[in-house]
């Protein structure tokens, strides 16, 4: 059975879970489900707007699938993504510079930024075999903690306590002539950064002798040292590259989606990369196409939610469910080689 | 007539495959019974059906001529029936007694252990039946074969009349397997019967009296062993004609090609694993090395890959040293290296046979430019070992090397180092679990590169493949060299005693 038909299948649980949830709760799922994609694709704005929200998430997928497919679990997304956008931030409010130079330094930054917040557990893993789930987990309340202190003391706002100052004009991925051609959405560059990191993923990953070496260190460690492959150096480079990607996730949710740093919040995108990348299967593309699925639930909830009296939260518990299916793909296969079994036996029997 | 067990007609399913197709095999009481096969052929499934852990799809299992269910190996043990398993089931820091009344302890005033009187009915049951085993000795201290006697000692303590055997003399010195084989006459002697699983022919026409022999899953037949040859099994087993002479010239070697002097090597746990150990090898040359498993072979090789550090002590490839090169260096200043364990090391199981055939030189050209891997030369590199070599898979060179066979794991392995075009090639248990078609094959392939003036160093634990292949053997003990003899003024006894660690000279006089 093929890996893309699985995720399929378990979108499929998924929402036919989510309209047994509805119908339980009172509602009726058709309208609930039309609104919801509705709310999503209705007109170019909010369609703007899905891509928009799916941007960072097709960053952390692609994060964490990067890191999945090099035999690493980075769990830190959210962590790498929150320093990566406080780089990027802290760069935005400090240079003054022309636009497109500005722009290109925030967006360096940021990848730098979350870079280095992985290298640090690829390190320890290389080194003292410290399992990144650890590692990174911790990784994760220093970004938390460190920004915490850090934009109150040197960027703080000046109306609210608990954000930076807004980024200016100059120093935001939103365009004025793309949210025109969207009827006003706040989608911005985030998403062209986002394309452009799913095409170079997919060609570092496929093409080349470095995604060639950190695949099969990945798979299988003793084999790599045995070929000579430098084993430890290209952990600690997966982890850059996947925090990296965390990083320009930062990017593009802190200048594109916001304008402003709030401290003490944890972004969500970067749990929700680790279903990204389940859904899509580790593969760029596959993220790329689950995070817009993502991107259509998160934004098109409210628009139901406005509409009728289904709870957000249905949506969330959708995803949810599609994740265990997705988590649980072994059992989709068991029953799908019963259904072949059984129905090869009927075969014989009408025979 | 009086069977101990029938297993007829018995079939067995995994998903996509028939591991078990109609098998039928007898077993008579006071007999030792061999089962052979190649690998993957069903022996396996075969005596985990007799022992309780699948559940057949078809045919009857008889016990004493009774149909019985053997539902788990519980069951199987009440029927009397025992297994020595491949791998021992031991607590190490714990007696031999303890190891033995584990899971069926007796007990003394409800609460207190009974060790005494179960250690001396150990005592009893080793007396009868010669295992000569200390029942207060831990096993840690205990050697390997006193360690597989325990395992027999278990099943006698628990009442067992069929024994099972699975490949008992693996981890084996020669001495070690003579003794077992009287071991094994001796509780044939006493009324058990015996099921041998070993796909080495040379054990079954020394031990058995019949022999069944099955192919994919079939009972090809059972055969009297004293009246059939080798080759006729072997015969059966493959399903086409085998050699076991290795045709091979006297060699011819040429300039030393590797020179190891004085080398100390620590293992994982930072103990000595090779000390101070030397060793020359020249061009156009075979050199085995012989020990039993554990003596240091692997860390030697290691060692000259540079997986391992050298502790101290030089090892030169041409006359160069190696000290402090790293692997890649090492493989492309002209070694290749079959490696002990193909799925650990060998290969990366999750890839394609045609990116595994890339492993060491995928960053060279004509395998990529400039960092970009090139798919074409790259397919036609596999396509070429794959032919050369004779790799079977599903789909070619796009197959997933998971999927494959052992052997065709192996053979592509070799495929891949032999055309580095290696100065030396380390081929360490290069036939380790393969059938014999494939062995022949891969034997003709290594002295076909000596024969090309390629130095080749042999690590085998099988002492026949070291004897047939090597023009000289270093036996190593304990991580030291013992001796180095000429393969044409030695033979298997005097072999088995230096691996034992006896000097040549001090080989004890009978």
């Amino acid at each position: 059975m093929n890996n893309s038909v699985k995720s399929l299948v378990a979108v499929l649980f998924g929402l036919i879970a989510g309209a047994l949830l509805m119908a339980l709760t009172g509602h009726d799922p058709v309208e609930g489900y039309k609104y919801l994609i509705q709310g999503g694709l209705k007109n170019p704005e909010r369609i703007g707007n899905t891509l928009a929200t799916a941007t960072p998430l097709i960053l952390t997928g692609l994060s964490v699938a990067f890191a999945f497919r090099t035999g690493l679990f980075n769990i830190g997304a959210a962590g790498q993504m929150l320093f990566g956008g406080f780089c990027a931030t802290a760069v935005g409010l400090s240079l003054e510079l022309p636009r497109a130079l500005l722009l290109l330094v925030m967006v360096l930054a940021g990848f730098i930024g979350g870079a280095l917040w992985a290298v640090v557990p690829g390190f320890l893993k290389a080194k003292y075999n410290v399992h990144e789930v650890v590692s990174t987990i911790m990784m994760n309340w220093t970004a938390y903690w460190t920004v915490y202190y850090v934009i109150p003391a040197y960027f703080k706002g000046t109306s609210l306590e608990t954000e930076s100052r807004q980024l200016p004009a100059d120093a935001m991925l939103h365009q004025q002539w793309l949210s025109d051609m969207f009827q006003g959405s706040y989608i911005n560059f985030g998403f062209f950064i986002a394309v452009i990191a799913v095409l170079v993923v997919a060609f570092l990953i496929n093409k080349t002798t470095l995604g060639y070496e950190l695949k099969a260190v990945g798979f299988n460690r003793h084999a790599s040292e045995y070929a000579g492959i430098a084993v430890k150096r290209s952990i600690v480079l997966s982890m850059f590259i996947s925090g990296g990607l965390a990083g320009l996730a930062g990017v593009a949710q802190y200048a594109g989606n916001a304008s402003s740093l709030q401290i003490g919040v944890m972004p969500s995108q970067g749990f929700d990369g680790i279903a990204v990348a389940l859904l899509g299967i580790n593969a760029p593309v596959g993220v790329f196409v689950s995070a817009l699925f993502f991107g259509i639930l998160y934004s098109g909830r409210g628009f139901m939610n406005a509409m009728t009296e289904i709870p957000p939260e249905i949506a969330d518990s959708i995803i949810a469910i599609i994740i265990y299916f997705a988590a649980t793909s072994i059992l989709i296969e068991r029953l799908y080689h019963k259904l072949k079994l059984r129905r090869a036996a009927n075969k014989k029997q009408g025979e | 007539m009086d069977y101990v067990v029938e297993m007829v007609g018995i079939r067995k399913e995994f998903p996509g495959i028939v591991a078990n197709d109609d098998i039928t095999i007898r077993l008579k009481k006071g007999e030792i019974h061999a089962l052979l096969g190649e690998n993957g052929a069903g022996k396996s499934t075969l005596m985990s059906i007799l022992f309780g852990m699948y559940q057949p799809d078809r045919g009857v299992i008889k016990v004493h001529g009774k149909e019985v269910r053997i539902t788990n190996p519980n069951v199987a043990n009440k029927l009397g029936i025992g297994m020595v398993h491949q791998h021992f089931k031991l607590v190490e820091p714990f007696t031999v007694t303890e190891n033995i009344i584990l899971g069926s302890e007796t007990r003394k005033f409800y609460f207190g252990l009974d060790v005494k009187s179960a250690a001396k009915r150990v005592e009893e049951l080793s007396k009868q039946y010669g295992l000569n085993v200390d029942p207060y000795a831990k096993i840690e201290d205990i050697s390997v074969g006193m360690q597989q006697r325990v395992e027999i000692l278990k099943m006698l303590y628990r009442d067992a009349e069929v024994l099972i055997f699975d490949e008992p003399t693996a981890v084996l010195t020669p001495q070690e397997i003579e003794d077992l084989q009287g071991i094994m006459r001796n509780l044939v002697n006493e009324g058990k019967s015996i099921i041998l699983i070993t796909h080495k022919l040379k054990e079954i026409k020394a031990v058995a009296n019949r022999c069944t022999v099955i192919r994919r899953g079939k009972t090809i037949g059972t055969v009297e062993v004293a009246d059939t040859s080798r080759e006729a099994m072997a015969e059966m087993m493959v399903g086409r004609s085998v050699s076991f002479k290795v045709d091979k010239q006297e060699g011819r070697p040429g300039n030393a090609v590797l020179e190891i002097q004085s080398l100390t090597v620590k293992n994982s746990k930072k103990v000595d694993a090779v000390k101070s150990f030397s060793l020359n090898l020249h061009a156009g040359e075979i050199v085995g090395i012989a020990g039993v498993d554990g003596n240091g072979q692997s860390e030697l090789v290691e060692a000259i890959t540079g997986l391992l550090p050298i502790e101290s002590g030089t090892v030169s490839l041409n006359g160069k040293a190696l000290n402090g090169l790293s692997v890649r260096q090492r493989n492309e200043s002209g070694i290749s290296h079959i490696p002990e364990d193909r799925q650990k090391r060998g290969l990366v199981l999750d890839y394609t046979i045609e990116e595994n055939l890339i492993l060491e030189v995928y960053n060279r050209p004509p395998y990529s430019k400039n960092g970009l891997l090139k798919p074409e030369a790259i397919r036609k590199h596999a396509e070429h070992i794959i032919q050369s070599f004779d790799v079977r898979s599903g789909t070619g060179g796009r197959s997933i090397v998971r999927s494959m066979s052992g052997g065709n794991q192996q053979k592509a392995i070799i495929g891949r180092e032999v055309e580095r075009d290696p100065d030396l090639l380390i081929a360490v248990q290069p036939t380790r679990g393969l059938d014999v078609g494939s062995i022949e094959y891969i034997h003709r392939r290594l002295i076909e590169q000596r024969d090309k003036g390629k130095a080749v160093l042999l690590i085998s634990l099988e002492l026949d493949e070291v004897l047939n292949l090597s023009d000289r053997i270093a036996v190593i003990n304990n991580g030291e060299l013992v001796g180095i003899v000429n393969t044409s003024e030695t033979n298997e006894r005097e072999l088995g005693l230096m691996m034992a660690g006896y000097q040549k000279e001090e080989a004890p006089h009978e």
